[in-house]
């Protein structure tokens, strides 16, 4: 009998994830993606500054209707992406063991932690604003009262060596705050990260809320960085120390908030890090004045 | 030529032109959209642009205050960038346009003849062109009459035109096609000349009020229209490509195809017009974006 032949398998082509769509780069570049151990992954597109564009372009069509959106929603539609994450979670384990030579259980262990992650971020959606703002005492006949609001549009460099929990800090605190995110994956690993946008497209998240790019982190991240309409940068992922200090000049230029390379990653601080505070002054009128009930 | 047509010469001479080739027709448009312009000459494209637009806001919620800051607009949109080539309101707001752009070189267009639709009696269109000219207008967008182009009744668009044309006086004359209600490319070459026969100093594509407005194959019809008007009877009648030009590509698509159709003598707003509300931003940021290196953002533009 002759001999079985062995089955071709199908092999995934990873795109961007860009205002709700998978799109290849503009640029029709890829680049080969490898194992720590050198095998052969997959070809992901190489964004250009044209997809950066964009991708800002998509995230800032989105932030309005996202932040509009009720924080009971944001949650349900966060919770909903740990869902779907939590019935592919087996694959993400997969593409993460082979991206980063962990072994399979540990692998295992990080696409758990990273759905409780997104868990956390959904409960946060609907308390953060109790904790940031409320209501400030005054010396007058006013009610005084500060509420945080979204920032608009954040740019991320995604950390290179964590290329799924590191890409969930990434994007999942600030659209828990009502921003949209564009979010350069791991240079070398963004392979889960594309899946994820899978996870994303499939749980009720508007198109363009989360873009996710792979590409050359010093191509692309100097476009963000100084793109006018780019209110925040998250460089934890920028490695090179002198890169992040341009890009951190660059983003000065038009006065974006930016989150430095290297810093804690609380749930709360990454939350006020995308968020702005708007005060407001009420004149408490006759019902104070009269003694009134509220 | 055009003004000693009768109505019936007009007709028959429209009747007999020849059937558009719609398939050349759009592939020569898709190749001429594929061309791109690059540094100092998209920065001379992206103002020559802004210098052809006419700045256009026809809401039933105008008010004077939103025309006088469109003129303000009109007249210096961002910086150093060049002036507009008109504002375009209703007839109702043209005093008010007027009187905001004074001694500035922006002119003001108005709609009228009932705009958009132009389903109302005749008198009633021609009084409404009658009072815009009144108030100041420099330049009449009138709406032809569709439900009598369709119907085949040219000779009586033909008249309505010229009676219109009388009534504008020295006001620059619009006609307003609506392509997107004629249906083939066919109509759109028969209303055209039609148009130009009666003494069309532009002709325009859309209102922006229906579900289709400006298409590159439709102005590129048009355009092979006026050029063959002018090798026909020596006339120059301009094109108004107007609704759904929304950014700086699109315009340089435009642009190009004004170049390759029609050549220099189409290359200014006095031949050459764009009726556009939200294309100024678009070119404004993308002029931005050449000077200063980065891209630019909603933020740093008027909001209208």
């Amino acid at each position: 009998m002759s001999e079985h032949a062995e089955r071709l398998r199908v092999k995934k082509t990873y795109k961007l994830y860009l205002g709700g769509k998978f799109p290849r780069s503009e640029s029709g570049r890829s680049y080969p993606v490898s194992s720590p151990d050198g095998a052969e992954l997959a070809n992901a597109a190489l964004a250009s500054r044209k997809d950066a564009r964009d991708a800002v372009a998509a995230a800032r069509k989105a932030q309005r209707p996202w932040a509009g959106q009720t924080a009971y929603l944001r949650g349900q539609i966060l919770y909903r992406a740990a869902e779907m994450l939590e019935g592919r979670a087996g694959q993400f384990a997969e593409e993460l063991a082979d991206a980063t030579g962990a072994d399979a259980h540990d692998a295992l262990g990080t696409v758990e932690a990273a759905i409780d992650r997104l868990v956390h971020y959904a409960g946060w959606t609907d308390k953060y604003a109790s904790v940031l703002g409320g209501a400030n005492p005054v010396a007058g006949p006013y009610f005084n009262h500060t509420t945080p609001e979204a920032l608009g549009v954040v740019a991320a460099v995604a950390p290179h060596d964590d290329p799924l929990l590191g890409l969930v800090d990434a994007f999942a605190p600030a659209i828990a705050a009502g921003n949209t995110v564009v979010v350069l994956a791991s240079e070398a690993k963004p392979l889960p990260a594309l899946s994820l946008g899978e996870v994303l497209a499939t749980s009720d998240l508007p198109g363009g809320v989360v873009n996710l790019l792979s590409g050359k982190t010093a191509e692309v991240a100097p476009h963000l960085a100084s793109h006018a309409d780019v209110n925040g940068l998250d460089l934890t992922g920028v490695a090179d120390t002198a890169l992040a200090a341009d890009l951190e000049a660059a983003a000065a230029q038009t006065l974006k908030v930016v989150r430095r390379p290297g810093r804690g990653a609380d749930a709360l601080d990454l939350l006020r890090q995308w968020t702005e505070y708007k005060t407001v002054w009420h004149p408490a009128g006759m019902a104070a004045g009269a003694g009134g009930a509220y | 030529m055009g003004s000693i047509l009768s109505g019936a010469e007009a007709a028959s001479l429209v009747r007999a032109l020849p059937g558009v080739d719609a398939v050349g027709l759009e592939a020569r448009a898709a190749g001429l959209s594929t061309r791109s312009v690059k540094t100092t000459s998209k920065a001379q494209v992206i103002d020559l642009a802004i210098s052809m637009i006419d700045l256009t806001t026809l809401e039933g919620a105008d008010t004077p205050g939103k025309v006088r800051s469109l003129a303000a607009k009109a007249m210096r949109p961002d910086g150093d960038a060049p002036a507009t080539a008109a504002v375009c309101v209703y007839p109702s707001m043209v005093a008010a346009a007027k009187d905001a752009l004074q001694g500035s070189e922006v002119k003001v267009a108005s709609v009228a003849t009932g705009f958009p639709a132009g389903q109302v009696p005749l008198d009633v269109r021609l009084a409404d062109t009658e009072s815009a000219v009144r108030a100041g207008a420099d330049e009449i967008d009138m709406v032809i009459n569709r439900g009598a182009f369709l119907a085949g009744d040219l000779e009586r668009v033909y008249q309505e035109i010229r009676a219109v044309k009388a009534a504008a006086g020295d006001a620059r004359l619009k006609v307003i096609l609506e392509t997107g209600e004629l249906a083939t490319y066919d109509a759109v070459r028969r209303a055209s000349w039609l148009a130009m026969y009666a003494g069309a100093d532009f002709i325009k594509t859309s209102t922006g009020k229906v579900g289709v407005n400006a298409t590159l194959p439709v102005t590129l019809l048009m355009m092979q229209a006026v050029r063959d008007y002018r090798a026909a009877t020596g006339v120059q009648v301009g094109v108004k490509p107007a609704g759904g030009i929304r950014n700086t590509k699109d315009a340089v698509k435009y642009l190009v195809t004004v170049n390759e159709v029609l050549g220099d003598d189409w290359l200014s707003n006095e031949w050459f017009r764009f009726g556009a509300s939200s294309l100024l931003n678009d070119l404004l940021m993308q002029r931005q974006k050449l000077k200063t290196g980065h891209y630019s953002g909603p933020d740093y533009v008027t909001v209208d």
